[in-house]
């Protein structure tokens, strides 16, 4: 029993973490329906402020007014003023979005300011270990003993105000129905910017009490403290603020019990144990109901359409000839320049960028066409590239093992899609990257998979006696691949699965009722993208000759989903000039010093955050203007009066005002009467 | 052809159906009336299985299928437009028929897709040309949907529906939102797609006059309960149902 208690309390405190940043993602994503993965860096945001403060010698209540009272708070009403309001009735790919965006840049910006060098946490109120009273036998240290008693505090004065000043009630309102608040008084976007200011509060303070637990202050703490709350969120089915709370006490709470019990020193024992909150994460995504379907009918939903769905424009026939002829020529070029001008490293650079377009594709294809959003591609990547090294091992021959490695990610995809089948929209999102924790933490650390950190090496193919093992070789056998996968993605965008795809994105009612099955058609788009994305990891397992389990962290899934966003989701040439873009940047910023190491990242995330007004992307947004521009100048050079401008007006966002608000509510329902 | 018995659906306390038994013939034509919230959109959704009903069962072409998925169903030959649109956004008219008409012949093969076979066959072409005309979108075939008139959008899932061509027909509300040349429309094309094709008709419509010009057959809804079934005439003399509907409204 005391052995227990033992391990036991020293989950509290975490839990309580956990439970105040559950029960911020549950507000904000009740009073706007974004899930702002981005609290995980405002936690990390305030808890550096706090730590930086204490040091430079501030009272402890000074740095804390600073750091949770303002600093996370003023971000969270920016991100709500600036972005989210205007994501209200938008699908759940442009509320994700920014929230990635941000996941990213904040930490990055910060690491800009205050450098790289190592911050030392700071306790708030008791000193963070020094034992204070036992409990028992157990020792109870300052650590757990204030962190446990400021957040019933606050989770009980929140309670009380929730309850007599009406705020509760006015939230709950807003969600059931913005339009029906506003009318009967309540101001909707008021109320909204209140939940994320309180909720992001919730978060800079949990950033705070939680980092004294950790030796340093260092972002990926913070991530780990996001995931976990994303789970009591999970258990609480989004909604229940009470279930929030006991789930993260208890997530908290077994995660001690389950480091404590299991024998030490095995995989499963190290890797439980931080895995564990992503497997109770897909348990409680597929086991609640709620998750299921998105919240209760709004009656006034109509009042607000949707966003346009994305369609690519009809251009003149001139321009689409003159564009088309200019992207083969930049493309020849690459290529060219490639194989016989530039130096070494670049060389390497254009192969990976290569190999990033034929991963990126896998996206194009699942979130663009089938507008299923995965946070877990890098993770079919791995599966793909570690099976690949494994079969090599074996004495495989390399093609053969890139060939079964895409095969065997395509066999993790259908599974992973099976449970994803019953969830729509954001939980979808949340149960691959669930997945793709799971492999981080547990999967890719077994010697017969990834062999941890340690990784494998992968030799380069040889095809009889002809070999890829020189860099220019393997650069032509990586872009044949891609030619074949892009040409692949794009019969299958006209063919019928793209085209049932598309319809599906439009509607899920429609799509039934003219007899496509949902269910099958998921499968087919999970499972296919996710055999892109292992043939794209096996190739780059192939391209490094030696890989490791952080080749395929989980953060590059997160990463790769922004990149693709933000240069273009919706088309082929978007996934090419993704894995150009980010393989040459990358190579740009690889000489900037450490502090700046992050701004590749960095300029990706901004690019995300106008992904609310460009869902085609910043690249395909400017692709369209340069076209835009060359169709009035053709048409004032042959005199033509414009004519019907055609279907182009809907994909820039300029003509997408004058088709947008109110004017067609009948889309949406609420018609006659 | 289409038989439903002692369907019922709650939701919480508001009984949205209650015993409720339909009898469409191979042909035939059916007009579902009733006051709003009387339960006719309900009982189409039960009938796709949009809605998964209480109690009660639905047989088509003599073979139970309340347990089917709603997509089954629909390639069983029954084809549906919604009260409230259910379009696919970001496509054109054309666009929507041509998927429709792909997946009601039997869909396609992922290989296909792959080496290049997936694109609309010219036989799907014409087919869908075929339907534009028919329902007067040919100007229109390649404006996304979103640039359309409520009227237009009507008519763009009445031929969605009309592909195959159905068995079965159901429209909800057809003409809510219609100028008088759509509506004429829309009364000549269900004229001529029974007549041409013999498409049996089940249309929830307010419009009484539209009702009659389309329909033989009148079934009143009133709270989830059938309180008239019969020839539209008939029916329309019941002093129940004018009492229960056209009382209030005319
Ligand atoms: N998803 C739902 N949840 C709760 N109640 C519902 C739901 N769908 C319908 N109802 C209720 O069931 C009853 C029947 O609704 P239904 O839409 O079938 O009526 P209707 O005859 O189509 O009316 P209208 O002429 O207004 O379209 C109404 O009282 C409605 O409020
Ligand atoms: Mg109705």
């Amino acid at each position: 029993m005391a052995l227990f208690l033992s391990f036991l309390l020293p989950g509290i405190p975490y839990g309580c973490a956990y439970a105040l940043m559950g029960a911020g993602l549950v507000l904000t994503y009740r009073a706007s329906g974004v899930f702002n993965l981005a609290f995980g860096a405002q936690a990390y945001v305030s808890a550096i402020i706090f730590s930086i403060a204490v040091h430079d010698a501030w009272p402890a209540w000074a740095a804390f007014v600073v750091a949770v009272l303002v600093a996370s708070p003023a971000i969270g009403l920016a991100m709500e003023r600036l972005l989210f309001r205007y994501t209200r009735t938008a699908g759940p790919l442009v509320k994700l979005v920014p929230a990635l965006g941000l996941l990213i840049a904040i930490p990055s910006v910060t690491q800009m300011i205050i450098g790289t060098s190592t911050r030392l946490p700071s306790s708030l109120v008791l000193q963070t270990w020094k034992i204070y009273f036992r409990l028992g036998s157990t020792p109870v240290s300052g650590g757990e003993l204030s962190t446990t008693v400021i957040t019933v505090v606050v989770v009980g004065l929140f309670a009380l105000v929730l309850r007599s000043s009406g705020l509760g009630l006015r939230m709950r309102a807003v969600v059931e129905s913005p339009r029906m608040a506003e009318l009967s008084g309540v101001r909707a976007d008021r109320t909204s910017a209140t939940a994320w200011v309180l909720s992001s509060l919730f978060a800079g303070l949990a950033g705070v009490l939680l980092a004294p637990l950790f030796a340093t202050v260092s972002a990926p703490n913070f991530t780990a403290l996001l995931v976990a709350a994303i789970a009591a969120a999970a258990i609480g089915g989004f909604e229940s603020l009470p279930l929030v709370l006991a789930g993260a006490i208890g997530l908290g709470i077994a995660q001690q019990l389950l480091a404590g019990y299991l024998p030490s020193g095995t995989i499963l024992s190290s890797g439980l144990r931080p895995a564990f909150p992503f497997v109770v994460l897909a348990i409680a995504l597929v086991a609640r109901r709620t998750l299921r379907q998105p919240a209760a009918r709004d009656p006034l939903a109509s009042c607000d359409p949707p966003a346009l769905a994305f369609r690519a424009p009809a251009r003149m026939t001139q321009v689409a000839v003159g564009s088309r002829a200019f992207s083969v020529l930049v493309a020849g070029m690459l290529v060219a320049t490639t194989v016989v001008l530039v130096p070494g490293s670049w060389e390497f650079v254009f192969t990976l960028g290569t190999v990033l377009s034929i991963v990126f594709l896998s996206i194009t294809l699942l979130t663009g066409m089938g507008g299923q959003i995965s946070l877990g591609q890098a993770a079919f990547a791995g599966a793909g590239a570690f099976t690949a090294g494994q079969l090599a091992m074996h004495a495989v021959p390399v093609l053969a093992a890139v060939l079964l490695g895409g095969l065997l990610a395509a066999a993790l995809g259908a599974v992973v899609a099976l449970p994803a089948l019953r969830l729509g929209g954001i939980a979808v999102g949340l149960l691959t990257l669930s997945f793709a924790l799971l492999a981080t933490n547990v999967l890719f650390l077994y010697p017969w998979s990834g062999n941890g950190a340690t990784g494998l090496t992968v030799p380069r193919p040889q095809v009889g006696t002809v070999s890829f093992a020189g860099n220019g070789a393997f650069f032509w056998l990586v872009l044949a691949f891609l030619v074949l996968l892009a040409g692949a993605v794009k019969l299958v965008q006209g063919g019928t699965i793209g085209r049932e795809l598309a319809a599906l994105r439009g509607s899920e009612r429609g799509s039934a009722a003219i007899g496509i099955d949902m269910r099958r058609l998921r499968v087919v788009a999970f499972t296919l993208s996710a055999a892109i994305a292992g043939i794209g990891g096996a190739l780059y397992a192939s391209l490094q000759q030696s890989i490791s389990v952080n080749d395929f962290n989980y953060q590059f899934s997160l990463v790769y989903v922004v990149v693709v966003a933000a240069v273009g989701v919706y088309s082929v040439a978007g996934a090419l000039e993704a894995g150009v873009l980010y393989a040459v940047l990358m190579q740009l910023t690889s000489t900037l010093s450490s502090r700046f190491s992050s701004l590749l990242a960095l300029v990706f995330a901004l690019a995300a955050l106008t992904y609310v007004r460009h869902p085609e992307g910043v690249v395909a947004y400017g692709k369209a203007w340069v076209l835009d521009r060359a169709e009035q100048l053709t048409r004032h050079l042959q005199r033509a009066e414009p004519t019907y401008a055609g279907p182009s007006g809907a994909a820039t966002g300029q003509r997408h005002g004058h088709l947008r608000p109110h004017l067609r509510p009948h889309l949406h329902g609420g018609d006659r009467r | 052809m289409l038989e439903t018995a002692g369907l019922t659906k709650r939701f919480g306390r508001v009984v949205a159906l209650s015993d409720v038994s339909l009898r469409i013939d191979a042909g035939g034509s059916v007009g579902v009336v009733g006051p709003n919230g009387a339960g006719k959109t309900t009982l189409f959704d039960c009938i796709l299985g949009v809605v998964e009903p209480d109690a009660g069962w639905i047989a088509f072409d003599g073979r139970r299928i309340d347990r089917l998925p709603t997509f089954r169903r629909g390639l069983l030959g029954i084809g549906r437009t919604f009260q409230r649109l259910e379009l696919f956004g970001g496509m054109t008219p054309r666009e929507h028929l041509l998927v429709t008409e792909r997946v009601r012949g039997g869909g396609g093969r992922l290989w296909k897709d792959v080496v290049g076979l997936g694109r609309p066959a010219p036989r799907e072409r014409r087919e869908a040309d075929d339907l534009l005309e028919l329902v007067g979108l040919g100007d229109v075939a390649d404006v996304p949907v979103e640039a359309l008139n409520l009227g237009r959008c009507r008519l763009v899932e009445l031929a969605r529906a009309l592909v195959g061509p159905p068995k079965l027909l159901m429209l909800d509300e057809p003409s809510s939102g219609l100028d008088d040349g759509e509506r004429t429309i829309l009364v000549s094309v269900l004229g001529r797609v029974r007549r041409e094709r013999g498409v049996a008709v089940a249309l929830v419509e307010h419009d009484l006059d539209l009702v009659t010009a389309v329909v033989d057959r009148l079934v009143v809804l009133d709270v989830g309960r059938v309180i008239a079934d019969g020839p539209v005439d008939a029916v329309l003399a019941d002093g129940a149902v004018r009492r229960a509907y056209l009382g209030s409204g005319r």
